[in-house]
């Protein structure tokens, strides 16, 4: 605790010497970022642009030094955080020379970025090879950690699979009585994990349910007729669907005259970003969540506070939704783990009652922490976010997880709003350190 | 049985909307011999020209139905202006050119329109709505079908694919104009030497095409959010269609889009595993078969 406090103070006062003190050469005077994140296509509307307006807003309130305890001091370790920011459309072979790019030419510090479950898959192993610190930002596929192991690459918001876990346990909770279940998903990687995912739940938690059918239309299809008339015809009791972005907004539109939902209860795992875009489109009575304690799950807080205000000051007014959060979760890991990583390095260097080379040491130690020792301190931190508290504690300490929780919409003034909010700890929903998330499901939830 | 009726509804409906949006392609390939990829930037033009015009006639406060009107308007907007302006000012600098050239020269076009397109509208996601939510798509009420409810709109484009399909073929067939065409399709040049204005047929052609894909656009939009982008998605499957049916055949177009629409609700209803696949299965197994398609004439050998 004292040698925190004390390393605390003494990055104050390095601070203070690297300002006055130009003498040292190669000064580092800034932390570049790399952000990358959907400008544009059907992915930009509901995450990447609300990812790009929190990573400026954040960046902005930081490098002024406004957030609040414990992130005041101003950017990252004190130096001012460059932004560079690259559109994620494009597919992931082109993402990959993108990657490229921003490492070896524009010469980033850290990359953050990558919302789509295929980027984050094809960047991992170039991050290894380019040896370059890398936070994925908000892509859910758990096979990224579950399938390989990386130095240099961290995902900061927790994986997939509690969505499907807490979304069961939601639904049961709420609705013990269901017996058939249909899915409409799209038919790629995060559409067929989230199905995989739920079904395998809620034939653990419930055996004997129906399966009725699972719909998976093409991934932008924007065509549903049949699909909606098929979950009609059979008789389902929930459907649930991972659709996002434009997909799930014309499937919305097109079933919402249709009746699907007075009989079959909706259950949007990823359906927060919508909620404001969709008033009289969203039935009341869905289950949606955020994947993770984010929007208007985040339990109230100083940092809370801090994102809301500052993200409302670039958006128009707009609240920000769980990319936002996924983005706040993001900087700050990287942000707690650098100071973190320099306190360590002052703490630890400075030669009490030495004689000779303090000096010399104490330039050392005030020197910007390498890529390796933010790294060390990366792994298996913990951190204070938006949405609570964040633990690294799976993929040997790279991969997060956080509890999480599920809603009740109903529209209110032509307002979708969320009740009959229940949170679920970190524990209860996702997998432990080394098993598959499927087979932990399969096992009943084994720990 | 019911779920064989819904089969039937639900492929009709969907056969509807993929004639709308493959006719002008089968139109122009047929008259012209382009492979027009930027057909799916027409068509995104139509949607979004649709989602301005609709928006403003809602703000006016004017009575809703009169979107459809301006759903009307931005296709006959988007047929007007951007069909001369392509023909005109592109493609009749290409014409007797290789069709290979033509495919590349159209998609390069296709780029260009997607990024205008982003520079007007921006990138987020649009609606359709009124200012109480109204919509062309549920303003018209629904009907039942087999316990199932389907919004009347579908009914909308049933009607305009048949009325397409069936106003094309009569001024192909009874018209003057349509029998020059038929001329031009034969040969050109022959046509151009007997005193065919064969310019002048391409530049009716062409802006007729464009209108076309701006229809399809614009009865899209209501149902959608609409979104860059979107005119990708649709030239695959329109090409798909087409090639079906026969590059640059009417009536194989409207059977190509009967037969992908009914084979993939009955795909959606019965065996949902296999809805991705099941477009080009019946692409694969028509081309098996006949390989320039179901409708394609006996290819007239040129020197």
């Amino acid at each position: 605790m004292i040698a925190k406090a004390l390393g605390t103070m003494l990055t104050g006062i390095a601070l203070a010497a690297v300002t006055a003190a130009p003498a040292l050469a190669q000064q580092k005077t800034s932390v570049k970022v790399g952000f990358v994140t959907f400008l544009s296509g059907p992915a930009s509307g509901p995450f990447g642009v609300p990812a790009k307006i929190a990573a400026e807003a954040i960046v902005e309130s930081l490098n002024a030094g406004k957030a609040p305890a414990p992130y005041q001091i101003k950017g990252i370790g004190g130096l001012p955080i460059e932004l560079v920011v690259i559109d994620e459309a494009g597919g992931a072979t082109k993402q990959v020379s993108e990657y490229r790019t921003l490492v070896q030419r524009q010469d980033v510090d850290i990359v953050i970025g990558y919302i789509g479950s295929g980027d984050c898959l094809a960047i991992a192993p170039v991050a290894e090879e380019l040896k370059k610190l890398t936070v994925l930002l908000d892509c859910g596929t758990p096979r990224v950690f579950e399938e390989g192991s990386y130095k240099y690459l961290f995902r900061t918001r927790p994986h997939a699979t509690m969505d499907a876990v807490a979304a069961t346990m939601y639904l049961l909770d709420n609705r013990p009585s269901v017996k058939r279940i249909a899915g409409i998903n799209q038919n790629y990687a995060y559409g067929q994990d989230s199905w995989n995912d739920f079904e395998a739940t809620i034939k653990v938690m419930k055996p004997g349910v129906d399966i009725v059918t699972s719909q998976m239309p093409k991934f932008g299809a924007g065509q549903y007729g049949s699909e909606i008339s098929a979950l009609h015809s059979a008789n389902t009791d929930v459907v649930h669907s991972s659709l996002w972005g434009g997909d799930l907004e014309a499937f919305m539109l097109q079933a919402q005259p249709r009746d699907l939902f007075k009989k079959s209860v909706l259950v949007l795992v990823a359906g927060e970003p919508y909620l404001h875009r969709l008033p009289g489109k969203i039935p009341d009575g869905t289950i949606v969540g955020a994947r993770g304690t984010n929007g208007v799950f985040a339990p109230d807080s100083p940092l809370k506070r801090w994102l809301v205000e500052t993200y409302k000051g670039k958006s128009g007014g707009i609240d920000p939704n769980y990319p936002a959060y996924s983005t706040a979760q993001a900087f700050l890991g990287v942000k707690a783990a650098w100071e973190k990583a320099a306190a360590k390095k002052v703490g630890s260097a400075v030669p009490m009652g030495a004689a000779k080379g303090v000096k010399e040491e104490m330039e050392k130690a005030y020197q910007p922490p390498t890529q390796e020792e933010v790294i060390a301190a990366f792994e298996k931190s913990s951190f204070d976010t938006p949405s609570g508290k964040v633990h690294m504690t799976l993929g040997k300490g790279h991969q997060a997880v956080t509890g999480t929780a599920y809603g009740t919409t109903r529209l209110e003034n032509g307002v979708v709003k969320v009740g009959n909010i229940k949170y679920y700890d970190a524990d209860r929903v996702n997998p432990p350190e080394g098993v598959s998330s499927l087979d932990w499901i399969r096992s009943g939830f084994k720990r | 049985m019911s779920q064989f009726i819904a089969v039937l509804v639900d492929g009709i409906v969907y056969s509807s909307w993929l004639f709308i949006i493959a006719v002008g392609l089968t139109l122009i390939y047929g008259v012209m011999k382009i492979l027009n990829i930027a057909h799916g930037s027409l068509y995104a033009l139509g949607a979004f020209t649709s989602v301005t015009l609709c928006g403003l006639w809602f703000n006016a406060g004017l009575p809703p139905m009169g979107s459809y009107l301006m759903l009307l308007l931005s296709a006959i907007l988007v047929g007007l202006v951007a069909g001369p302006v392509i023909e005109r000012g592109l493609l009749r600098f290409m014409y007797g050119k290789d069709e290979v050239v033509l495919v590349l020269v159209t998609y390069a076009l296709f780029l260009i329109l997607e990024d205008l397109i982003k520079l007007i509208w921006g990138v987020d996601p649009l609606f359709i709505t009124g200012p109480g939510g109204e919509s062309p798509y549920s303003l018209l009420g629904n009907f039942e079908v087999a316990g199932l409810t389907y919004p009347n709109y579908n009914l909308v484009l049933i009607a305009v694919a048949v009325a397409t399909g069936g106003a094309l073929a009569w001024a192909l067939a009874k018209t003057r104009s349509g029998k020059l065409l038929l001329a031009v399709i034969h040969d050109r040049e022959v046509s151009a030497a007997l005193g065919i204005n064969v310019g002048r047929i391409y530049f009716v052609t062409f802006t007729i095409g464009a209108m076309l894909a701006g229809v399809g656009g614009a009865l899209t939009a209501p149902t959608v959010s609409v979104v860059t982008g979107m005119g990708a998605e649709v030239i695959v499957l329109a090409f798909a269609v087409v090639v079906i049916g026969g590059l640059g055949s009417l009536p194989g177009a409207a059977l190509g889009a009967l037969i992908v629409g009914l084979v993939r609700a009955a795909a959606v209803h019965y065996l949902p595993e296999v809805e991705l696949f099941s477009i080009y299965f019946v692409m694969a197994v028509v081309l098996i078969l006949r390989p320039k398609g179901l409708f394609s004439g006996a290819e007239v050998r040129k020197i």
